[in-house]
């Protein structure tokens, strides 16, 4: 499968101090392993297993998933602003791939 | 004429039905098996603390029209300092094959302990959401989500 | 209450039944006119709150998706979706509101699927997208999108209207196992439910919908197989004349609805 549509929302500028939202969506089966084919054989399990989200290279919020996760994984977290910076989110496939997305927050 | 071609007969809906009551009368077992499943990984996750009541909330809702995709939202009353603030949330399904949701994990510098996902719900369960704070203690809060099983598109 | 359709549950061993006891329904009046109704009133708050915010809505995954397909340039003319469209937010808008249309080279009906393949092999000289692929069904969702609010509306006269006439036939006959047409569960039963299942009255002006159900987008026509198989009738392939026929009755009926595309639904 080619590299998976994201789609990411981080605020362009915060002031010092401010929580803001971070949203994040990607496209991605999330095979819980559960399911079988037509001819009855187990589909074997591929999901992201953990999200992570650092500032400035710092890790602020991670996440570990299991195969309960909806497919097309949405995910809403907070963050607190103290300086200007890059928000890297990444998301880390059960096959070894890693999926990266970043935005520059500016201080208001 | 193409469509009118029957694709199950009489037989095979009577033996669907015998499978159907079979699994019917087997639930309660198997729901009993996988909240004691629900409840080891709750020790294992909290290190054996007993949960208490309060300061966390989980937001579902009370019917899913399909278990695909069902919306949640936690959050921790928590000043989110760095002496006080929550290490983790977990998010534990009673009724699913596996419990096991999600663990989020969070610093100081989350500002405020919220997630917001979606999950998959195998059927009519209790969902629980289990908080961490940085002092080892534990809260816990639970809501049960009905599960539409789909008469005939669902 | 149809007796039939009674019938059919009793057969099925569905003992709870119809229950005619009407589900509070949420009152939008972009999402309705006259008495038609789209799918999205007969939602859960959930789903619908879903829908309302396009980042929440999975379905935009697929038209991000698009967006990049319709400036790739690909096959043996060099073009892209873009070379010849240009900038799709004015050339694509209303597309999606009135297809199907009659084609007379070929001298039969097609739908946004069926246009966007037929640009693909004539035009470009690309292959064309097999039905239900991804890359179909993200630029279906991207053309589509591009009408999003604007009312459903289709001509059913002249050359289109033999085509029309049988979508409705279609719409009309009894068929499969429970021997129910689509009228018997979306017009005499809309709000009725099967079970713990609302009926709706089955308005096409959402799709391609991301359905909770398949967990990614799907065509109408994918729905229709899915329709055909739940009374136990033998479902026409997607993309068959059949199924476009009848696509063409489906958005008569909903003329005057928005288009939702890419919608959110149970």
């Amino acid at each position: 499968m080619a590299a998976p549509s994201i789609k990411i929302k981080v605020p362009a500028t915060a002031s010092k101090g401010e929580i803001i939202e971070i949203k994040s969506t990607i496209a991605h089966d999330m095979e819980s392993g559960q399911r079988k084919d037509k001819s009855g054989n187990a589909i074997p399990r591929q999901i992201i297993n953990r999200f992570v989200c650092t500032y400035n290279g710092k890790e602020m919020f991670t996440s570990d998933w299991h195969p309960a996760i909806s497919a097309n994984p949405y995910l809403a977290f907070f963050l607190k602003v103290e300086e200007a910076g890059t928000v890297e989110l990444s998301w880390q496939d059960d096959d070894g791939a890693v999926y990266k997305r970043s935005a520059e927050i500016k201080l208001a | 004429m193409k469509n009118a071609t029957p694709l199950l007969s009489r037989r095979g809906l009577l033996i669907g039905a015998g499978i159907a009551a079979a699994a019917i009368a087997a639930r309660p077992r198997l729901t009993q098996a996988a909240v004691t499943e629900a409840d080891r990984l709750i020790e294992t996750l909290t290190g054996g603390v007993t949960p208490q009541a309060g300061k966390v909330s989980i937001k579902l809702p009370q019917i899913a029209e399909n278990g695909n995709t069902v919306p949640f939202t936690v959050s921790v009353d928590s000043p989110m300092t760095d002496k006080d603030f929550v290490k983790a949330v977990h998010v534990v399904a009673e009724g699913n094959p596996a419990p096991g949701v999600a663990s989020f994990n969070f610093t100081p510098a989350a500002g405020k302990a919220e997630v917001a996902m979606r999950m998959r719900l195998a059927k009519t369960q209790n969902v629980r959401a289990i908080a961490v704070m940085s002092d080892g203690s534990v809260y816990q809060a639970e809501q049960e989500v009905k599960v539409t099983i789909g008469g005939c598109g669902g | 209450m149809n007796r039939m359709l009674i019938g059919a549950l009793a057969l099925l061993g569905l003992a709870a039944g119809i229950s005619t006891a009407a589900a509070a329904e949420p009152q939008d009046a972009r999402y309705a006119t006259g008495d038609k109704k789209s799918g999205y009133l007969f939602a859960e708050p959930e789903t619908r709150a879903m829908q309302d915010d396009d980042f929440t809505n999975p379905g935009f995954l697929w038209v991000e998706r698009g967006t990049t397909l319709w400036n790739k340039v690909e096959g043996e003319a060099d073009k892209s979706c873009a070379s010849c469209h240009g900038d799709a937010e004015t050339s694509m808008k209303g597309v999606g509101a009135s297809y199907p249309k009659y084609d007379a080279r070929q001298g039969k009906l097609v739908n946004v699927e069926q246009r966007i393949n037929q640009c693909r092999t004539e035009q470009m000289k690309a292959e064309a997208w097999k039905w239900e692929s991804d890359p179909l069904l993200s630029m279906t969702a991207f053309v589509k999108t591009q009408s999003r609010g604007m009312p459903v509306d289709v001509s059913i006269d002249g050359p289109a209207r033999p085509f029309f006439e049988k979508g409705r036939e279609f719409y009309l006959q009894r068929r499969g196992q429970l021997d129910l047409a689509c009228k018997h569960c979306h017009e005499d039963n809309a709000g009725n439910h099967i079970r713990t299942e609302l009926l709706s009255q089955g308005q096409s002006n959402g799709f391609p919908t991301y359905r909770l159900k398949w967990q990614k987008l799907g065509s109408l026509h994918r729905r229709l197989a899915g329709c055909n198989e739940e009374i136990r009738a033998e479902p026409y392939p997607l993309g068959s004349d059949e199924y476009t026929n009848l696509e063409l009755y489906l958005a008569w009926r909903a003329e005057g609805l928005p288009v939702e595309a890419p919608s959110v639904r149970k």
